[in-house]
């Protein structure tokens, strides 16, 4: 999912701070077992998304992502033993011994598949609002070889995309019957690598490896710099706050436990709104509907 | 200082069993064009991953002999180093891109070699200019055309101003119009910028006009190092499959010099009184005139193949019929517009338009990959679609395993079971793919066979394998619809052509009619006889110089008030053979 350049606030921030939004978005779901706490994460970055033009890319990775959350929801009750509230008895298995289901560990198998989901879609979000070109001026400063490295990740994804697609269409074109999965696999792992090696070529022949130190940049900062930075700053504020303070706490084991008053009810929230606030400032961007990619398109 | 300089150099790729270069003696002066010619496997992509330094840092393998580019020791310095002096740009320039915007990808090289910011924003504007790409500078990489790419991805290879560019195939994926601006555009670079210029290229009738030297490669070594019709005087001798078009008609019809491009082919025909008048027929000449050699007689049936109408369209069933087809993606223009085409059993259709002109999706939707938004599409059967890009077919591990013994017959690879896929040669790849999508007698045999794009990267020995590969498939009564950018392709393989144009047909006639009748989608050998006669192919254009020729000796023309200028200086001036 490539980054799109869309009118809106966010992508007329810096990549520094869209970087430090996604990861003050992302942090609360590493620090909180609360599901509302979890919840609120997966709808703020999806509001975000949505304000910033990206929400069908968003709600894309969400359905995505949603099976995997599931397949770890239903995994733990099998795998964890911890818990007294047994909901069902599935008798013996191999390796896993005896199986008893316990209300607790279905709980929080709810709470790591949420923990899941929230993760991916703020990555979602990264992807489609930071720049991953400004990502690699931003840290070439620091360590060019690595910012280059995540930066081709992102730039490889939809080029992996197109070709998966058209490998997709050429097994439909096969006469006889379709190949196994895992000829599938095999073949699309090489075509990977293939690809990786023609871009490592690519770079050196731009002269990749012998990058010297570029200047820093001196651009000042706008206002939707300053806004977003501010919301990054207080999500940061509210996280550690919260946590320290306890609000929100969340427990599973031996049985299910948990703070569900006002003070999680108005992190959650605050969590929600406080990273939408600077989308309120449209100034400087263009109305909805007439945005660069549209333009784009006209030419 | 020489460009490129090799001395005796060998190299061979990690675990090769033979040297893909062979005691290579070679210098490039600065400011020189030149055209790498040979056959696939000959070597040129290795020279030219050489000059770039990806041969030996990135493919490893075992160097003999010394090499230099601008001066800087190939074997001592790796590519990002010579990428100082030396610009690359390879045939897929998908994978040559990336960054994620067209001024960021320009921005990189300079960034790179720690440009201030000024001087980067000076560079990229310049590059953006002088390829004509200033308007694509703010879209993103990932939404443009195989043509836009292949020149953002130059723009990328020359924004810091090299002084030795090195291309692979560069027009392998594009249009002939942008095929032709991207070799007058090399032209220009090299002329005003004095940018040396290392071209590899298969469609030599392209480039040979702007080359000022031309190096043949055979087995990993240099056979022929000269002048452009120098080079042509060896290929008629040596390597008739590296002959232009034009040579090959003037040589078959006795003429000399070879020319370098249609400009001089059409002079030495006028020198000669050869050139037939565009409004004659040179058919009406060849059935009307004197013909002198038994030869013309011979090649009159191809010249009557070729004007030949196509066969009927309402033939019943039909291999294919589009009935006003319509392709109209939720948030772009229409690809497809309103299509109608019916193409009968057997019949051979080749489809032709600049890149983006819907080629590849109407192919996608006869194919069932797609389905139209409006429209109607019946089909006589099974449809078998050869995509662009063979390595997408191809997941075993043995070719055996790709596709039945069978359908390996058919196209020649019986005796390839047991290689790995991966270890065929482009051509052989292409073949495999196509029994793979043919199939074995156990499956249907195809009504309609569509291939799109099936010679990108092939040399001329291989396209005409190919040809006679799918001429025989035809002769069965399977219908083929091939989309192509080579015309002289389309003229071996087509009965009839079909030209696209946004999305919708805007000629469609007998390949005679069609390829003979343009600027950009002509053959050779129909842009130098103006379209006379229909000929497409130098066999038929020779035969109707020869008559034309010989109805020049009964009835002379009269003097040229204004004779053109001797195509070649030297003394022999323009013979006849």
């Amino acid at each position: 999912m490539p980054a799109k350049r869309s009118a809106s606030p966010l992508h007329a921030a810096r990549a520094a701070v869209g970087c430090a939004l996604c990861a003050a978005l992302a942090l609360p779901a590493l620090l909180f077992d609360s599901p509302l706490v979890l919840g609120a994460v997966v709808l703020a970055a999806l509001a975000v998304g949505a304000a910033a033009g990206a929400g069908r890319a968003l709600r894309r990775a969400l359905l995505l992502a949603a099976p995997f959350a599931l397949v770890i929801a239903l995994l733990n009750p099998l795998v964890t033993h911890n818990g007294l509230t047994v909901i069902a008895r599935l008798g013996e298995a191999p390796v896993l011994g005896r199986i008893d289901v316990t209300l607790e560990a279905l709980a929080y198998g709810g709470v790591l598949g949420l923990r899941a989901l929230a993760l991916i879609v703020c990555a979602a979000l990264y992807a489609a609002v930071v720049d991953p070109d400004e990502v690699l001026r931003l840290f070439r400063r620091v360590s060019f070889r690595s910012a280059l490295t995540a930066t081709l990740a992102t730039r490889m994804v939809p080029v992996l995309q197109r070709d998966g697609r058209r490998m997709a269409d050429a097994q439909r074109c096969r006469a006889g019957a379709a190949p196994s999965r895992l000829a599938l696999v095999r073949a699309v792992a090489a075509g990977a690598l293939d690809r990786a090696v023609d871009v490592a070529a690519a770079l050196e022949v731009r002269g990749y490896g012998s990058a010297r130190r570029p200047p820093r940049s001196r651009a000042p900062w706008s206002r939707h710099d300053l806004a977003f930075a501010a919301a990054a700053l207080a999500l940061l504020a509210l996280t550690l706050g919260g946590r320290l303070a306890g609000a929100a706490a969340f427990g599973a084991y031996p049985l299910l436990h948990g703070a569900w008053g006002a003070a999680t009810w108005a992190l959650a929230a605050a969590l929600v709104l406080v990273p939408l606030v600077p989308f309120l400032d449209r100034r400087g961007i263009e109305p909805r509907g007439a945005s660069l990619a549209a333009a784009w398109g006209r030419r | 200082m020489s460009a490129l300089w090799l001395e005796r150099l060998t190299y061979a790729y990690p675990g090769a069993s033979a040297p893909a270069l062979r005691d290579v003696t070679l210098c490039v002066e600065e400011g020189e064009l030149v055209v790498l010619a040979g056959r696939s496997g000959s070597g040129k992509s290795t020279l030219l991953r050489l000059a770039s330094g990806l041969v030996p840092h990135v493919h490893g393998g075992s160097v003999h002999g010394a090499a230099s580019v601008c001066g800087i020791d190939v074997r001592e310095h790796g590519p990002s180093e010579l990428a100082a002096v030396a610009g690359s740009l390879f045939q897929d320039p998908e994978t040559q891109i990336v960054m994620g915007t067209v001024r960021n990808e320009l921005a990189f090289p300079l960034e790179n070699r720690g440009e201030s910011p000024a001087a980067i924003a000076r560079g990229v504007e310049e590059a953006a200019l002088a390829l004509g790409i200033a308007h694509l500078l703010e879209r993103p990489t990932h939404a443009l055309s195989g043509g836009e790419l292949q020149r953002v991805a130059l723009a990328a290879a020359l924004v810091g101003r090299p002084r030795l560019v090195l291309l692979d195939e560069p027009t392998s994926q594009l249009d002939p119009v942008a095929g032709d601006e991207l070799i007058g555009l090399l032209r220009r670079l090299n002329e005003e910028w004095g940018t040396t210029i290392l071209l590899a290229e298969h469609r030599l009738e392209r480039c040979l006009a702007a080359a000022d030297r031309v190096i043949a490669m055979a087995d990993g070594r240099i056979a022929c190092d000269a002048d452009p019709q120098g080079f042509l005087a060896w290929a008629h001798d040596h390597a008739p499959a590296l002959e232009t078009p034009g040579a090959r008609l003037l040589a078959q019809a006795g003429l000399q010099p070879p020319p370098v491009g249609v400009k001089q082919a059409r002079q030495t025909l006028r020198l000669n009184g050869a050139l037939p008048e565009p409004d004659r027929s040179g058919l009406a000449l060849l059935r009307a005139g004197p013909v002198g050699s038994g030869c013309a007689h011979d090649r009159l049936p191809a010249v009557a193949r070729a004007s030949s109408p196509p066969p009927a369209r309402s033939a019943s069933p039909a291999a294919l019929r589009l009935r006003g087809v319509w392709h109209e993606p939720r948030h772009s223009m229409p690809i497809l517009r309103g299509v109608d085409l019916a193409i009968a059993p057997g019949e051979r259709v080749a489809l032709m338009g600049r890149n983006g002109a819907g080629k590849s999706t109407l192919l996608r939707h006869v194919a069932g990959l797609a389905l139209p938004t409006r429209g109607r599409i019946e089909t006589g059967g099974r449809v078998a679609l050869l995509l662009q890009n063979p390595n997408d077919y191809l997941v075993h591990e043995r070719v055996a395993d790709e596709a039945p013994v069978d359908a390996l017959e058919a196209v020649g690879l019986a005796g390839f079971a047991d290689r790995h896929p991966r270890d065929l040669s482009g051509g052989e790849r292409q073949r495999l793919a196509l029994a793979i999508v043919l199939g074995g007698e156990d499956v249907e045999a195809p009504a309609l066979l569509c291939l799109d794009e099936p010679t990108r990267g092939m040399d001329r020995a291989h396209k005409a394998d190919l040809a006679v590969l799918l001429g025989r498939l035809a002769a069965t009564g399977t219908a083929l619809l091939v989309a192509t950018h080579d015309p002289e392709f389309a003229a071996g393989v087509a009965d009839r052509v079909v030209l696209l144009a946004d999305g919708a047909p805007i000629a469609d006639g007998a390949a005679a009619d069609v390829l003979s009748g343009g600027w950009y989608f002509a053959t050779e050998t129909a842009r130098i006889l103006r379209g006379s006669g229909g000929a497409l192919d130098p066999d038929a254009g020779a035969a109707l110089v020869r008559a034309q020729l010989a109805g020049a000796a009964l009835d002379p023309p009269p003097a040229d008030p204004h004779p053109a200028a001797p195509p070649d200086p030297r003394p022999t001036e323009v013979r006849r053979r």
